[in-house]
């Protein structure tokens, strides 16, 4: 009396959502916030690709310093006006070209610090929170204490020792930023562990490298493509910052931080304002698209995660409303 | 004179996938002091219902009226519903632990609707919770009072729950589920308090539930729900003894717990509908074994009986084939079957306690034997903490024992080596009871069932896929969706998932860890059945585990009782129904029920039709 | 109880001394003569002997760490030749800037975060929950440094050029001599900060009472009859609560090491603004002092968070 279960949903029924690529890109589509979002880093990366156009074009190098034009009299630099479109810093040097520049370092050093990161967290978080025992209590151990070093300062520390550079500033971010992720893989391994159908597997005989690959690696690829996403504006936030303090990236080479460094170097912004203004902005637009990106993959990915009811919620009928 | 009276009420949730009807014109009355039973499946509508009326769905769009003490809920102001809500009506839910906040004191929780009702210094009211919470049956109340939630018991939790819903004396109480989530003994008791309290203070109580028994046992009037409509209602002893719905017929008959000797269950085929979508004629149309015509295409009209009974519904008569169906051909089990699982003495202590901490030692198991033939099915019943889910991953080799020997096929499971261990994977397999759980919701249900042969290298390719399709064949499920997610799947559709990635290897054993606990009424009695068949035509040998009696004794041969990792008894189903042994067997036995007798004859009298309005 | 403690103190203290090992060890295996390093480019050779006599650096390195750890123990940090001061006081001189500034933001911070987190929540999906976010977004996305000097440009400069002061351009005026004053400078420094950690605990606020709104027992009390306000605030807020408060003890730490931006861009004279002076003039045992300090307060933090922690949730006790 089995029979055949009916396995199409009754007549004009919706069509429970797959999670495939498709539906996913759907959902993003339709945000506009993360699209708006999509086309500034868009736009910064073609900034970035672009740098040597530019230089062309305006015929300025970003490091070429022109004194007789870039700088009044005074030694004040010059402000946006038609020879430098964006303004002069305070050696005369080409504000536009310089943040052209300086986006290849801020993308660069974000993303790659971002992924590397995230596959020290991945791994770090999968094997703890697969094994348990005491692999699990030493990598917890270590990850705690990772998270529990002041890194600005150490990261001072280690600059003071060893001098700045690119190298050391990727490393450095790199080494701060995987400790939290790898915590909540971890978490997220533990719980999907525990589910039956790990324990299905074990006892069809898969071994524990075919179980993190096959089953719990893919359940974590909304987390993992979510988290890294974020950690990019952390990153360059991070880097913009150690260059601000002097601790990044050497000059001359033109980075975004470096360039605010330079701005507030004797207060020179104050009569410079597109000193801060415009690699101000435009470290905080990029950082702001990477996070409201980050966001809308979030809802994408997973929509039963979303926290925000859609628009279709209607106002209800008078004395059903709080 | 009803206490609370119900007119066409309708309930829309608007959601992202569109508007949710939950609630479809549903009428009823409730006499004063009656135990009021609502019963349904999942997506009935029942719970909704309930919290709607209460004022506690704010996002819905409710219409109709429900009159309760010369007043219409629907249209009251918020304010005033927060007043009723704790003072008139109370509510007690199902899940007792989730339902208390974690970080307060009982004794302050249920102090906190006194506070909010009543002007009352905090002296008199922890006189007054005292005394309720000795009322509930709570031993030294006046120390319990400041305890936290989780340090009482399921059945202790949900009695505090009755007295935070009591203290006030509410005309109306609603329980939503209050039973599903304890253990069978303790639901007896719960079960029994509630209807004390009815009688002491002459509440009324609306009792909603998907358990069939449990309402022919205590309820006075029923109301049955299906997709948001209410298919029939009217004095419970009437409507169970000869349903006049068909949906109510099917259930019954699909019920575990209506057992009959000589009789199997029959399943109510189909799925429940969507509740985005409004039909055009009758919602159970589709899966009714005694649909007309017109019952898909015009709304059917209410017929009225002369007992009191309505139904929904085109047939005059009322549901005609209500009565059970007689078993089919059972598989000939062989009379001495060689045994392909022994275990002996097995015994099984878990060592507790942090790094810091004491160690404490927990004894799980404490010298189990049992032996199960080739072809039999042997069922281990018990209730929570009893261990039976440890002792079959114990025997699926999955954990291993403390001391005590497993030998399945003969060979002793401790003595394997790690490949002879991954060779025995392919003799003992396990269905799981979360439907939700037990599927990677990433993968393909192909890939899912295709594991086996994957993991033992034993087909590939085509030849796998063709393997995976016959497989997905044999369990019922459609073999072109294939390439579907786990998601896409019903609850009952993913465990014959579970049971054909079982099947792959052709196991010796396949342990059935509560394979239908987690499923609807009317699909338990589908996958049953579906177990039943494939042991009949494979040959197979089953270790089944649950807690519900009602349903081992449909599939099981012979069934182990246990209790605190013991077998107290061991003995053939009939034998172990008919004369139990064990004290224990005989409380478990008393407290799960059985519905009353299928009454032949007496058919009822149409008196009145009328069209739904 | 006392083992909990006793194990988190350990931990601490193993913490501690990683810290204090990579950073001592570090400077001798980076390039340059340390003696050279700490006495300036104007000493004698002799002099230069005199102080690899002082420190000690003929010893084995391991040795040198050992009597480093006991003198720090016992509250002797060293000595800063750059400047002709024991290491300890001039830390701890400048510990009340970074303490005004962090306490002072927190507090702030709080009182802008957590309710805009709550407000968000509760009217998910409308404007204001929209509003909410986007201040988040903002507020998250925005360097601290960027929006510093933003701010002093908007608010000190332009008002400056106009002609009246609306606010200091920085520097410190200690609490002792005016509280107003020392208000007033520290006005601009509140806000950056609070800024970017406002938008940090909204959004953890408003993940956290959305967590929990849709928990069973809320359900139960708006069933037993209880205001919303008192269903929010009471059972909602307070069920939210522990990860705030983990979180708020490992910022106020992290920050106390950590707020060197802010300080830079307001020329605040704190911790933070010490340790870039020291690194620019290689001055080894401040660093030293400074990171040493920066990991006592996160230890200390981290116990005081774990012992609200037992405090605020009865299940774990």
């Amino acid at each position: 009396m089995s029979g055949i279960a009916a396995n199409e949903p009754s007549a004009g029924a919706e069509v429970v959502q797959r999670g495939s690529f498709a539906l996913t890109v759907r959902r993003l589509r339709r945000d506009t916030a993360s699209m708006a979002a999509l086309c500034v880093i868009l736009a910064v990366i073609l900034l970035a690709v672009v740098a040597p156009w530019v230089a062309g074009i305006t015929g300025h190098s970003p490091i070429e310093q022109f004194r007789e034009t870039g700088l009044s009299p005074a030694g004040i630099p010059v402000g946006p006006g038609a020879e430098f479109w964006l303004g002069t810093d305070q050696l005369g040097r080409d504000v536009l070209v310089r943040l052209a520049y300086g986006a290849r370092v801020s993308l660069l050093v974000g993303v790659f610090a971002s992924m590397l990161a995230s596959l020290i967290a991945v791994v770090v978080g999968t094997t703890a929170g697969y094994f348990g025992g005491t692999v699990d209590l030493v990598l917890s151990r270590l990850t705690d204490l990772v998270m529990s070093v002041p890194f600005l300062l150490c990261a001072l520390a280690l600059v003071s020792a060893f001098g700045p550079s690119l190298m050391l500033s990727v490393a450095v971010i790199v080494f701060f930023s995987w400790a939290p992720m790898a915590r909540v893989i971890r978490g997220q391994v533990i719980s999907l562990r525990r589910q039956d159908f790990v324990l299905a597997s074990r006892s069809l005989g898969a071994g524990p490298l075919s179980i993190m690959v096959v089953d719990i690696l893919p359940n974590l690829a909304v987390p993992i493509i979510v988290y890294t996403t974020m950690q990019i504006p952390n990153s360059i936030v991070f880097e913009a910052t150690l260059s601000f303090l002097g601790m990044g990236i050497v000059p001359p080479t033109p980075s975004w931080g470096g360039m605010l460094a330079d701005a507030s170097s004797n207060s020179l912004y104050l009569v410079a304002w597109w000193l801060i203004f415009v690699p101000g902005t435009a470290l905080l637009m990029t950082t702001l698209a990477f996070n409201i990106l980050g966001d809308g993959l979030r809802d994408a990915l997973d929509p039963k995660s979303a926290r925000t009811v859609r628009r279709l919620r209607r106002r209800p009928k008078a004395g059903a409303k709080p | 004179m009803a206490i609370l009276e119900a007119k066409g009420l309708t309930v829309d949730i608007p959601t992202e996938d569109g508007t949710v009807h939950a609630v479809r014109n549903v009428s009823f009355a409730i006499r004063p002091g009656s135990l009021f039973g609502i019963a349904g499946e999942s997506g009935s509508g029942k719970s909704v219902l309930t919290q709607a009326v209460m004022g506690l769905l704010p996002n819905a769009d409710i219409s109709g009226e429900v009159w309760f003490e010369g007043r219409n809920l629907i249209g009251l102001s918020q304010e005033e519903m927060r007043r009723l809500r704790g003072g008139r009506i109370g509510m007690i839910f199902q899940d007792p632990l989730s339902s208390l906040h974690p970080f307060y004191t009982i004794g302050a929780q249920i102090a906190e609707v006194l506070h909010a009702h009543e002007t009352i210094g905090p002296a008199e009211a922890r006189a007054r919770v005292v005394d309720m919470l000795g009322k509930v049956g709570i031993p030294s109340p006046a120390e319990r009072f400041d305890d936290y939630p989780h340090q009482f018991s399921g059945g202790m939790r949900q009695r505090v729950m009755i007295a935070m819903a009591l203290i006030l004396k509410p005309a109306l109480i609603i329980a939503d589920e209050p039973t599903t989530a304890l253990d069978v003994t303790v639901q007896a008791q719960i079960v029994e308090l509630l209807d004390a309290m009815r009688r002491d203070f002459g509440t009324t109580v609306i009792l909603i539930t998907h358990d069939l028994g449990l309402l022919s046992s205590v309820a006075d009037d029923v109301m049955v729900m299906y997709a948001g409509n209410r298919l029939e209602y009217g004095r419970a002893a009437d409507v169970f003894r000869a349903p006049a719905h068909p949906y109510t017929a099917g259930l019954l008959r699909s019920t575990p717990a209506s057992y009959r000797p000589g009789t199997e269950l029959a399943p109510i085929g189909g799925r429940p509908p969507s509740l985005l979508a409004t039909p055009a004629g009758c919602v159970f149309a589709p899966r009714c074994p005694e649909a007309l015509a017109r019952c898909a295409n015009e709304r059917p009209p209410l017929r009225v009986y002369d007992d009191g009974v309505e139904s929904l519904c085109w047939l005059e008569a009322g549901a005609g084939r209500a009565r059970p169906v007689a078993a089919a051909a059972a598989a000939v089990k062989a009379a001495d079957p060689e045994p392909v699982a022994e275990i002996e003495d097995v015994c099984l202590t878990y060592q507790t306690g942090s790094f810091f901490g004491a160690k404490r030692s927990l004894e799980v198991l404490k010298g189990i034997d049992l032996t199960v033939g080739r072809g039999e099915t042997v069922g281990l019943v018990g209730e929570s903490g009893c261990g039976k889910s440890t002792l079959a991953r114990i025997v699926a080799g999955l954990v291993p024992a403390t001391s005590g020997r497993v030998r399945v096929l003969g060979k002793d499971m401790a003595s394997l080596d790690a490949r002879a261990w991954r060779k025995m994977r392919r003799e003992v397999q396990l269905v799981f009871q979360d439907p939700f759980g037990s599927l990677n919701p990433r993968r393909r249900v192909g890939a899912i069932i295709g594991d086996p042969f994957r993991l033992h290298g034993i087909a590939s390719g085509e030849e796998r896929r063709e393997k995976v399709r016959r497989l997905m064949e044999m369990v019922g499920l459609n073999p072109e969706h294939y390439n579907r997610f786990p998601a896409e799947f019903s609850g009952g559709q993913r465990q014959r998932i579970g049971i054909a990635r079982a099947l792959a290897l052709n196991p010796a054993l396949i342990i059935c860890d509560e394979p239908v606990s987690a499923l609807d009424v009317s699909i338990q009695a589908q996958v049953l059945n579906l177990l039943r068949d494939l042991q009949r035509d494979l040959g197979l040998t089953y270790l089944f585990i649950s807690h519900d009696l009602s349903v081992v004794r449909h599939v099981c041969d012979r069934i182990a009782v246990m209790q605190g990792g013991r077998i107290v008894e061991l003995e053939t189903a009939e034998r172990l129904f008919a004369d139990p042994q064990h004290a224990y067997t005989r409380t478990l036995l008393s407290a799960s029920r059985t519905l009353p007798a299928f009454a032949d004859g007496g058919a009822r009298m149409l008196v009145e039709t009328r069209s739904a309005s | 109880m006392i083992r909990f403690l006793a194990s988190r103190v350990g931990f601490g203290a193993g913490v501690l001394l990683v810290l204090s090992a990579f950073v001592f060890f570090l400077f001798f295996v980076a390039p340059g003569d340390p003696a050279r390093m700490i006495a300036g480019d104007k000493a004698t050779e002799s002099q230069l002997q005199q102080i690899r006599k002082n420190l000690g650096v003929d010893r084995p390195i391991v040795v040198q760490y050992g009597s480093f750890m006991q003198k720090a123990l016992s509250g002797d940090l060293g000595f800063s030749y750059r400047n002709q001061q024991p290491v300890a006081p001039i830390i701890l001189r400048r510990i009340p800037v970074t303490l005004s500034l962090v306490l002072g933001g927190a507090l702030l911070w709080l009182s802008i975060g957590v309710p805009i987190g709550i407000m968000s929540a509760r009217h998910v999906g409308s404007l204001r929950d929209r509003l909410g976010q986007a201040f988040i977004l903002v507020g998250l996305s925005f360097p601290t440094f960027v929006l510093g000097m933003m701010s002093l440009y908007l608010l000190y400069f332009m008002p400056k050029q106009a002609g009246f002061t609306l606010f200091p351009a920085g520097g410190y005026k200690a609490l002792s001599s005016d509280p107003l004053v020392w208000a007033w400078h520290l006005a601009l420094p509140w806000t950056t900060l609070a800024l970017t950690m406002a938008a940090i605990y909204a959004r953890l606020t408003r993940g956290q009472m959305l967590d929990v709104m849709g928990e069973d027992y809320i359900r139960t009390a708006r069933a037993k009859g209880l205001s919303e306000r008192r269903v929010v605030w009471k059972h909602g807020l307070r069920a939210a609560l522990t990860p705030l408060v983990t979180q708020l003890g490992a910022d106020i730490a992290l920050l106390l090491g950590g707020v060197i931006v802010i300080e830079q861009v307001y020329g605040l004279q704190g911790v933070g603004a010490l340790a870039v002076q020291a690194v620019a003039n290689q001055d080894r045992p401040i660093i030293i002092g400074v990171v040493l300090l920066g990991g006592l307060f996160i230890v200390i933090a981290n116990i005081v968070v774990d012992l609200l922690y037992v405090l605020l949730d009865p299940r774990v006790r």
